[in-house]
């Protein structure tokens, strides 16, 4: 188990939990980002702060210590 | 049967970013009206379609959205007009708009709408782009998993229009073709008891004797109301059971979110692959290497920089021949009307206050139609998410969305498309708070007073042998306005319009071709907007401010002018004579202007304006300037008896003031009454346009009067500091 802005860049992990403010993760849910839910870590801009997610075919942007409640599972364990 | 029914009720929803304004556009045609929601600031466009075999029906086109459930007001209009909560009306049928190439998402909220029981018509949009994602739809398995009409459109491309008429028509003449049980049923006994213990709390008028709307109002209450929402009209009953549900949620360790959204996608996941066909495994997509450059962190900011600087460009000298067409047209009309008619009250109302007036208003129109034709161009390609994303980092630290930027930058050229460029923002707070700070930015109305007084008061000196102390006075207003306008965010953000951080969730949506109709016709609606509403506050204001300065007609004064000009026409001859009539009329303009209501009130100011060091001319130039702040550059030409063509470029105006004194014969404008003139004029809201634009985005005088007594109490502060702090110091 890893917070999603651990992924490296074109890496997919599945999603196992968000934490967080309840409207938040209503808010993600309701975009698809629901435990079991592939996502792709497109990029991460480091002068932003902000990561980009790709899931369901959308593309999705976060700031990273918000991202940093995203649990998921690493591929490779 | 002849009686009169009211029109059906067509209701066009879907996620942003599906093409759904564009199907608006294309079904209603020209047909089409903008209005506003009562009490909150979210537009309302409707129109007319022709049904076959039906006649004219009502088509209101629903703000873009995910989903139905809601936090805000704003977000609650979802539900209120698809579901038709009172006390807006269900209805007939919805026309759902999805997205083929993000299905997945946008069917999230078609399960949500069926649930509420309104007959919903699909329209499925942008097909033509599956192949390009080697994904394929079967449309007849897709109709057939839903339970309801699917009709595969491209609105782009005027395919399929017809054949969605044919189907919204059928299900009007029989709703139950556009009705179909729940896709998902809540299974989980813990769940069927909350939804049964805030279903009982729903209101009837709610769900007009339905059952199914019942239980679905019952799920959107349990994901919407919690005690920080801002939701309105929600029933006490309806809070506490929503209340003691989580409460019994939570104390079983159960998440009620995951539950519900959980429940619908897990219905998404497991029939898509029966409609979605994924063909082939395509490489990145255009957005993504299009994102590569545009998003990365240098070319990124370069681009965007670029191209923020072609749009301040532009909004800056490139609306210049167009306003100048505008003042020369109305000019000329003014002019007409001078010598049409004799002179009295009637032309003077006519010229300086009405033509003026409409005049003042349509000056702002070229920068409004420019700057929304490029935020237009901006958020139909896609490219506003990546402002957004590129400056999130700086306006966070101010506690703003990203997209506060790009208003805040317009600000430079006029407060007023600025102010209605902030409804790009979706949170009410972060729309105040920037339309607030907006007028602080140095716009180019600024830019003719600042070029006056400095003209007039400093010399063309350089410092160090090559910097030029009037240019760099310039730059220095620039920065001084920017960064009080950046602490005027900081202190206002964290004062009155304090709220919680909300976490950024920004979709990046695929870079598209801009459908150019769409964007001209928001940026025709934004213009007519204005002109209606902020138009007609522009207008009564000028024509309040010209009467303070015209009235009262034929005042008693200290000179006869008359007397005067008969005794230059018995003494002088030809050229002397015309300049001296020039004189004499100017002169008897000053005197009238002093003996005028609006001259009046600049001496009654004097005392309050004196600890800035200013005297009442300046006062009534301040008054003058609320009609447009250059306006006060021809205001002090008619106070200094010049006659109103005077321009900052003008020797005599400069003159004037150089040579203005006191009763005690100092002189009237120092440096230092320059400097705290300059100050009082970047941080004053000396602009009645501005005032008029925020009343009509906030749609109360609440905001607007705010925002004038902030600003003018900030600027009489800190030109007393630095004119008194300056007298202190040892400078006149």
């Amino acid at each position: 188990m890893s917070s999603i802005d651990r992924l490296k860049p074109g890496q997919t992990a599945a999603l196992l939990s968000i934490g967080g403010e309840r409207s938040f993760r209503r808010r993600l849910m309701e975009l698809g980002l629901l435990p079991g839910t592939p996502v792709r870590l497109v990029r991460r801009v480091a002068v932003g702060d902000l990561i980009e997610l790709e899931v369901r075919g959308c593309h999705v942007s976060l700031r990273l210590a918000e991202a940093a409640r995203l649990a998921v599972e690493l591929p490779n364990g | 049967m002849g009686e009169a029914r009211l029109p059906f009720r067509v209701a066009l929803a879907g996620n942003p970013n599906t093409g759904k304004t564009t199907l608006f556009n294309r079904l209603t045609g020209s047909d089409q009206k903008v209005g506003n929601y009562p009490g909150i600031t979210v537009d309302r466009h409707t129109g007319h379609m022709r049904l076959p075999g039906i006649g004219h029906v009502d088509v209101l086109d629903v703000p873009g959205a995910y989903s139905l459930s809601a936090r805000s007001p704003e977000e609650q209009l979802a539900i209120q007009t698809i579901a038709g909560i009172p006390p807006y009306p269900t209805p007939d049928v919805v026309v759902q708009v999805l997205d083929a190439t993000q299905l997945s998402r946008n069917l999230y909220l078609l399960l949500q709408i069926i649930e509420t029981g309104v007959p919903v018509v699909v329209a499925l949009n942008m097909t033509d782009m599956l192949a390009a994602r080697g994904e394929a739809i079967d449309v007849p398995a897709l109709e057939q998993q839903l339970g309801v009409p699917v009709v595969a459109v491209s609105a782009l491309h005027r395919q399929g229009l017809a054949e969605l008429s044919g189907r919204v028509a059928e299900v009007l003449a029989n709703p139950d073709l556009g009705r179909t049980n729940w896709r998902w049923q809540p299974q989980d006994g813990a769940l069927l008891e909350d939804m049964a213990l805030v279903s009982a709390a729903v209101p009837e008028s709610w769900c007009r004797g339905s059952l199914s709307r019942r239980r679905s109002f019952s799920l959107w209450a349990l994901l919407s109301i919690d005690d920080a929402d801002e939701l309105s009209a929600v029933p006490e009953d309806l809070r506490n059971a929503v209340a003691a549900a989580r409460a019994s949620a939570t104390r079983d360790n159960r998440e009620l979110e995951s539950e519900v959204i959980g429940g619908r996608y897990r219905w998404i996941d497991e029939h898509l692959p029966t409609f979605l066909e994924q063909r082939s495994t395509p490489g990145p997509s255009r957005t993504e290497r299009l994102d590569a450059i545009l998003l990365h962190p240098a070319s990124g900011f370069l681009i965007f920089l670029a191209l923020m600087g072609v749009v301040f460009q532009t909004l800056f000298s490139g609306a210049d021949p167009a306003i100048a067409f505008v003042e020369g047209v109305f000019g000329t009309f003014g002019e007409a009307i001078e010598d049409a008619l004799l002179p009295g009250f009637l032309r003077d109302f006519l010229v300086n206050g009405v033509v003026a007036g409409v005049g003042s208003v349509l000056v702002f129109l070229p920068q409004i139609l420019l700057l929304f034709l490029f935020i237009g161009l901006m958020e139909d390609t896609g490219y506003m998410a990546r402002v957004a994303f590129l400056m999130d980092r700086i306006m966070k630290s101010l506690g703003l969305h990203g997209r506060a930027f790009v208003p805040m930058m317009s600000g430079f050229a006029c407060a007023v498309p600025a102010i209605m460029a902030t409804r790009t923002m979706e949170r009410r707070r972060d729309r105040f708070l920037t339309m607030m700070v907006v007028p602080l930015m140095t716009c180019s109305a600024r830019l003719p007073v600042y070029s006056l007084i400095i003209a007039a008061l400093f010399p063309p000196a350089q410092i160090f042998g090559f910097v030029p102390v009037q240019g760099l006075l310039m730059v220095a207003m620039y920065l001084f306005s920017t960064v009080v306008a950046l602490l005027a965010l900081a202190v206002l953000g964290r004062t009155i319009f304090r709220g919680p951080r909300v976490p950024l969730i920004l979709e990046l949506p695929p870079y598209r071709r801009p459908h150019l109709p769409t964007v001209l016709r928001m940026v025709a609606q934004r213009g007519a907007v204005f002109v209606r509403e902020a138009g007609s506050v522009i207008l009564v204001c000028t024509i309040g401010l010209w009467f303070l300065l015209s009235h009262p007609i034929n005042p008693p004064l200290a000179t006869d002018y008359d007397a005067l000009r008969v005794a230059a026409t018995s003494n002088l001859e030809t050229a002397a004579l015309e300049e001296r009539l020039a004189t004499i009329s100017s002169e008897e303009t000053g005197a009238l202007l002093r003996a005028s209501y609006a001259g009046r009130v600049g001496q009654a100011i004097e005392p309050v304006i004196e600890p800035l060091g200013f005297d009442w001319k300046i006062g009534v130039g301040l008054i003058g300037a609320f009609a447009a702040r250059e306006v006060f550059v021809s205001t002090m030409g008619v106070v200094y008896g010049l006659g109103a063509e005077e321009d900052e470029g003008s020797h005599t105006l400069r003159e004037s003031i150089r040579r203005a004194t006191h009763a005690d014969g100092r002189p009237v404008y120092t440096p230092l009454v320059g400097l705290s003139l300059m100050v009082f004029f970047a941080l004053a809201c000396q602009c009645m346009a501005t005032l008029a634009a925020v009343r009509r985005e906030t749609h109360t005088w609440r905001w607007p009067a705010f925002m004038l007594v902030y600003m003018t109490a900030l600027a009489w502060c800190a030109s007393f500091l630095l004119y008194q702090g300056g007298l202190w110091l040892g400078f006149s």
